[in-house]
């Protein structure tokens, strides 16, 4: 069942309608001489939305934004490199891949975050120890996902390749590097959420600026309106470059059936 | 084994030497903890230039075995595999391979597909890509050429999947149930397509197939592999059919049936013992 665009959209918003004026009701209006969300705890709608624009309106918020974007950013590319050259390494010389595979799934089961102090002891409080936090975790994703794309080249690919008469090196670009990348896209949305995650989990444990900065001294002042502007902000940064990596995504796999059929 | 057919594996008598001579070819298999499966017995096949020789058997007999032996993809166990009177070693790089499942690179577009074949031997980009252009042509192609291959149909996955092999003008082209997975319909017009652009310069064809029509439809010359382990060629049959031939209409000739009734005479009982097993006493029939 497919429900009419316009009557989605209706709906859709309703639901925002719904919860927001739960909210407001909630704070405002006391019901048997109690708040059901007291203002000190769940603030109010409408200051919120104050504040976010006031955050915009000064221009205070540039800043944290540019930090988190960076620090997303170069967590993104350090690791998703560190994933490419370690998984095609990996993928192709088995012997390597057996010796190294009980380290690697030890430092995989590791919960990032207790490395987020050992990183802020070692590259100090500025953007570095967080780059380093989204590294370990998006080197990870992009590491597997390269390994068993190189792994899983159809079999008949390969032989008709090999058949045409190419190389190692023609293989690798034509065949195995091409496998690879699809796969690795695959996981582009994954990748960028935890590059994301990383840079804001790190800014919270200890730093001077960025968005996860903003909303920990937010919650340390128990100004409540101040990390529910926070959240907004991030929520909606986080919507931007999904929306991005979509488009990069929808034009680099234009090949693939999946992508095809999204752009209908 | 009926002692005309033995006598007629042996090679013609030509000066040249085959284009491909198998001789006393055995394939086996290592799987851990059971005895070696021999797969083909010791068997003989010669395939002079210019001929196209169709294998037909039953499923799992070990045609395909034989042709990726041919093309250098499988080592055999024993006896010697020549192209043009040399023994193979490695790849086979005067072969074309034309494989039964799809085998473009599904992130290249139709005409990058065909055009990657030359442009691995060192040809320029633009050069290899108006030949690539021509040859979608030939196969009938020509306003596909910036598709993808989930956005061709199976038949025309095919098409492109031949330009590719031909582009490259190998002398020896091999073939493994090339168009199995297409609909009869398709499977006939992919025939006579390729009866046409192989009646161009005629090159030595090892084409392997379970449907015995199809086989006496296309070839000179068809054999016959005996049901596996242990396969071998058991018969061999030239088809005296005039060329150049249309591969659906060829069916109604007289002597396509007469060909048919005898060959099929002796492969029924081939079928027969494969599915011997859980199927007693059934009649295979045509």
């Amino acid at each position: 069942m497919k429900l009419h665009p316009a009557k989605l959209l209706f709906l859709q918003i309703l639901v925002a309608v719904a919860v927001l004026a739960i909210w407001q009701v909630g704070a405002t209006v006391p019901i048997g001489g109690d708040y059901l969300l007291p203002e000190f705890f769940f603030s109010k709608p409408g200051d919120v939305l104050s504040r976010v624009v006031e955050l915009f309106v000064t221009g205070t918020i540039w800043k944290h934004l540019w930090i988190t974007l960076t620090e997303t950013v170069l967590a993104f590319v350090i690791g998703s490199v560190g994933g490419v050259v370690i998984g095609f390494w990996f993928a192709r010389k088995p012997v390597v891949a057996a010796v190294f595979d009980p380290y690697v799934k030890m430092v995989n089961a590791l919960p990032r975050v207790v490395l987020a102090p050992i990183f802020m002891l070692w590259l100090g409080l500025g953007i570095w120890s967080k780059v380093a936090l989204g590294v370990t975790l998006v080197f990870f994703i992009v590491f597997f996902n390269v390994y068993q794309g190189v792994k899983e080249v159809s079999p008949v690919v390969l032989a008709n390749a090999r058949m045409m008469g190419m190389n190692e090196r023609q293989l690798f670009r034509n065949v195995y590097w091409p496998s690879a990348m699809s796969w690795m896209f695959s996981s582009l949305h994954t990748a960028v959420g935890f590059a994301l995650v990383g840079a804001v989990v790190g800014e919270y444990l200890g730093s001077s600026a960025g968005l996860g900065y903003l909303i920990h001294q937010a919650e340390g002042v128990f100004d409540v309106t101040g990390v529910f502007a926070g959240m907004f902000i991030l929520a909606a940064f986080v919507l931007v470059i999904d929306w991005f990596v979509t488009r990069v995504e929808n034009r680099l796999l234009v090949w693939r059936p999946q992508a095809a059929s999204e752009q209908n | 084994m009926n002692a005309a057919a033995a006598a007629s594996i042996a090679p013609a008598s030509h000066d040249a030497p085959p284009a491909v001579a198998l001789d006393d070819i055995a394939i086996s298999f290592a799987v851990k903890g059971r005895p070696v499966f021999k797969a083909v017995a010791p068997t003989s096949l010669h395939v002079s230039e210019g001929e196209f020789v169709a294998i037909v058997g039953p499923t799992g007999c070990g045609k395909s075995t034989l042709l990726n032996a041919t093309a250098g993809l499988l080592a055999p166990a024993g006896g010697t595999v020549s192209i043009f009177g040399e023994p193979l070693v490695g790849l086979n790089a005067r072969a074309g391979y034309l494989f039964q499942q799809d085998a473009l690179m599904p992130w290249k577009t139709a005409l990058d597909n065909v055009a990657i074949a030359l442009e691995i031997g060192g040809m320029g980009r633009s050069q290899a890509h108006a030949q690539a252009q021509d040859w979608l042509k030939r196969v009938g192609l020509a306003r596909f050429t910036e598709r993808y291959p989930h956005e061709l149909s199976g038949g025309q996955r095919k098409r492109v999947a031949l330009a590719q092999m031909l582009i490259r003008q190998p002398k020896i082209l091999l073939m493994d149930e090339p168009f199995g997975p297409l609909d009869a319909q398709t499977r006939q017009i992919m025939g006579t397509l390729l009866l046409r652009l192989w009646a161009q310069d005629r090159k030595a064809v090892l084409f392997v197939t379970h449907d015995l029509e199809e086989a006496i439809a296309l070839s000179d010359r068809v054999v016959i592999m005996s049901a596996g382990p242990e396969a071998r060629i058991i018969g061999d049959y030239p088809i005296d059919l005039a060329r150049p031939r249309d591969a659906a209409e060829i069916r109604l000739d007289p002597r396509f049936h007469e060909l048919h009734r005898m060959i099929w005479n002796q492969l029924k009982t081939e079928v027969a013992k494969t599915y011997g097993d859980d199927m007693d006493g059934v009649e295979a029939s045509s």
